[in-house]
């Protein structure tokens, strides 16, 4: 297992807990570059132990508040604190950036892996940033190619891996200083299923150790699989902020049925399918009607055997679409 | 704590912050290199060799001896002693081009260091010492063949040899800039072709800077290549240079500006 210094405690104390710090709290971030706003006023906060899901259209402002939390870009306005686990006074970014990082773990969306080094050597030379020694390298670098399951792939190259291995030999690298929060830009982009399953699953077992995460994706069942906590970024504004779930159902009818097929489009405006949804919405080929109860739509639907339909429960999905819009952004 | 009141961005020309993080940078760069050392050496001390021998013994059986602040010096050693210079200059430009940039641009390996406890200035500063080290490296080994070949035998060569160390350094910083501007490998290109190539002719390495027309040698006065030869050349002959701290000043006030500017483009380019 991958070393975590999580010690929560395990019992609550009598009197009326002080909720811990959040790990990292951050508070009306602003960032303009000439007269675009790519940052508008966005305040989040990470607690011990839970994983931040930041989901947003592309030009949204998540890469480059992730940017700003790593001090590598200066917000206009704004603050970024990190409290450390075991105590001690806060830490201000950009000013601690450096003791900050000590305590942190990044996974960018491209990989930063040394070309000429093998598994374990990236492993070692990272660690050796961090102030890493031999002795305690040579006990953890074990530990985590096995965590990444790339024990067997110690001397190999990053060009011999599969793009699921290099992303787990980014993810086993970020980990060699047993970070308290991982910062993770799209950690699964362009990987196939079962290279996403057990990235998600190593990622859950950090979690459960303890190991704070705060994830940016385009996969709203990534999202919704790994975050306890979503924020919705829009035009660098915080849209919505809640639980997967809760921000479902405060926001969206409980059903979809999607219709498809040949003159599906008409039976948009049918007098007797439209009161049946509480909202319907088009997009492209295939008409969406959003309703509580699905059956008396379903029943309607039957009678008209060439169409085709799809029954399920609204998704993250749905409301990523419904609160960023169906459109292709231009910039996108 | 400072929430909703502007915040100045830090100044790009504020004082480098520099530490002992460097050394892991520099480490990661000799680990990578020692596993192609053996063949790098082949291609490091082949070209200069080759100059010196094409040139010094041939050209050097037409011109004979030169004349040097009025002592007569063998061509070969004239040649040897401007062309090690060159070489430092030549192998710190091309690591802290065309490496650095790999390192930088294509590879992004520096991003991945700047995701840990080690500024961006640090990392600068170990790509300038790193390049260096290439040059000392390569200046070294071109020193030891030239001892073999019994070009020069003086013991000032011992104070040479970290003069070259310093020429390296400069070198580097000045082409951390370029690096620093660079869009492409291609960019590059320029640079060897108006800043080396020039300095290459007209610092005095292949023939004394006397022959050139007065302004040209006004302006190769303040070159830094021409600064380095005039530090070396002395030493090869068993004399001290004769403008020493003018030289030698030149040399780390270049050094210091050039860092100081490539850090400042440096570190606009990762802010951006």
């Amino acid at each position: 297992m991958v070393p975590t210094d999580a010690a929560a405690p395990s019992t609550p104390p009598l009197a009326a807990p002080l909720a811990p710090p959040p790990l990292l709290d951050v508070s009306g971030l602003c960032k303009s570059y000439g007269s675009a706003v790519v940052v508008d006023g966005v305040s989040f906060a990470i607690a011990p132990g839970e994983c931040l899901g930041v989901i947003g259209p592309n030009g949204a402002g998540k890469t480059t508040t992730i940017r700003m939390c790593l001090g590598l870009t200066a917000p206009d306005t704004g603050s970024i604190h990190y409290h450390p686990p075991a105590g001690g006074a806060p830490l201000a970014m950009p000013r601690d950036a450096l003791a900050i990082k000590q305590q942190l773990g990044v996974v960018t969306q491209f990989d930063t892996l040394d070309p000429d080094f093998n598994c374990s050597e990236n492993l070692r030379v990272y660690g050796r940033y961090f102030g890493l020694g031999r002795a305690l390298l040579d006990e953890r670098i074990p530990q985590l190619l096995e965590f990444a399951a790339l024990s067997h792939k110690a001397s190999a190259k990053p060009g011999e891996l599969s793009g699921g291995m290099r992303r787990r030999l980014s993810l086993a690298r970020a980990l060699v200083n047993a970070p308290h929060l991982l910062l993770l830009d799209e950690p699964t982009t362009g990987l196939d299923p079962q290279a996403r399953h057990l990235m998600w699953e190593r990622l859950q077992r950090l979690v459960q150790g303890g190991t704070s995460i705060l994830l940016t994706t385009h996969f709203m069942d990534e999202a919704e699989r790994l975050c306890s906590r979503l924020i919705v970024l829009d035009h660098g504004k915080k849209i919505a902020e809640g639980a997967p779930r809760a921000l479902i159902a405060e926001h969206l009818e409980r059903e979809v049925v999607e219709v498809y097929g040949a003159g599906a489009l008409a039976w948009q405006h049918d007098a007797r399918l439209a009161p049946l949804a509480e909202r319907i919405e088009v997009s492209g080929e295939t008409v969406f009607f959003y309703t509580q109860n699905a059956h008396p739509l379903l029943d309607v639907l039957l009678e008209q055997p060439q169409l085709r339909t799809l029954h399920r429960p609204a998704n993250l999905e749905d409301l990523f679409l419904k609160l960023t819009g169906r459109q292709i952004r231009q910039d996108a | 704590m400072n929430t909703g009141e502007l915040t100045r961005p830090p100044s790009l020309w504020r004082a480098p912050d520099l530490s002992r993080n460097w050394w892991p940078v520099f480490l990661r760069n000799l680990l990578v290199w020692r596993k192609l050392a053996i063949p790098s050496l082949v291609g490091n001390i082949a070209e200069p060799l080759m100059w010196l021998v094409a040139f010094g013994y041939g050209m050097g059986a037409l011109v004979g001896k030169l004349t040097v602040h009025g002592e007569p010096v063998p061509y070969i050693l004239f040649l040897a002693s401007g062309s090690i210079c060159m070489s430092a200059m030549n192998a710190a430009s091309f690591e802290a081009l065309y490496s650095a940039f790999s390192r930088m641009h294509v590879q992004k390996t520096w991003e991945g260091i700047m995701n840990t406890p080690i500024s961006l200035d640090s990392v600068l500063l170990a790509e300038l010492l790193w390049a260096a080290f290439k040059a000392l490296f390569t200046v070294t080994a071109i020193l030891l063949v030239m001892l073999a070949l019994g070009i020069s035998h003086s013991p000032k060569l011992l104070v040479a040899w970290p003069v070259l160390l310093c020429v390296g350094v400069m070198f580097s910083a000045i082409a951390l800039i370029f690096n620093a501007l660079a869009k492409g490998y291609d960019f590059f290109t320029y640079y060897f072709t108006l800043v080396l190539t020039p300095q290459m002719f007209l610092s005095g390495v292949f023939f004394p800077r006397e022959q050139l027309p007065p302004l040209v040698r006004a302006i190769s006065d303040w070159l830094p290549l021409t600064n380095a030869v005039e530090l070396v050349r002395p030493l090869f002959m068993d004399a001290w240079p004769q403008h020493a701290l003018q030289s030698g000043g030149t040399l780390i006030a270049t050094t210091v500006l050039a860092f100081w500017v490539a850090l400042a483009l440096t570190r606009r380019r990762f802010e951006a």
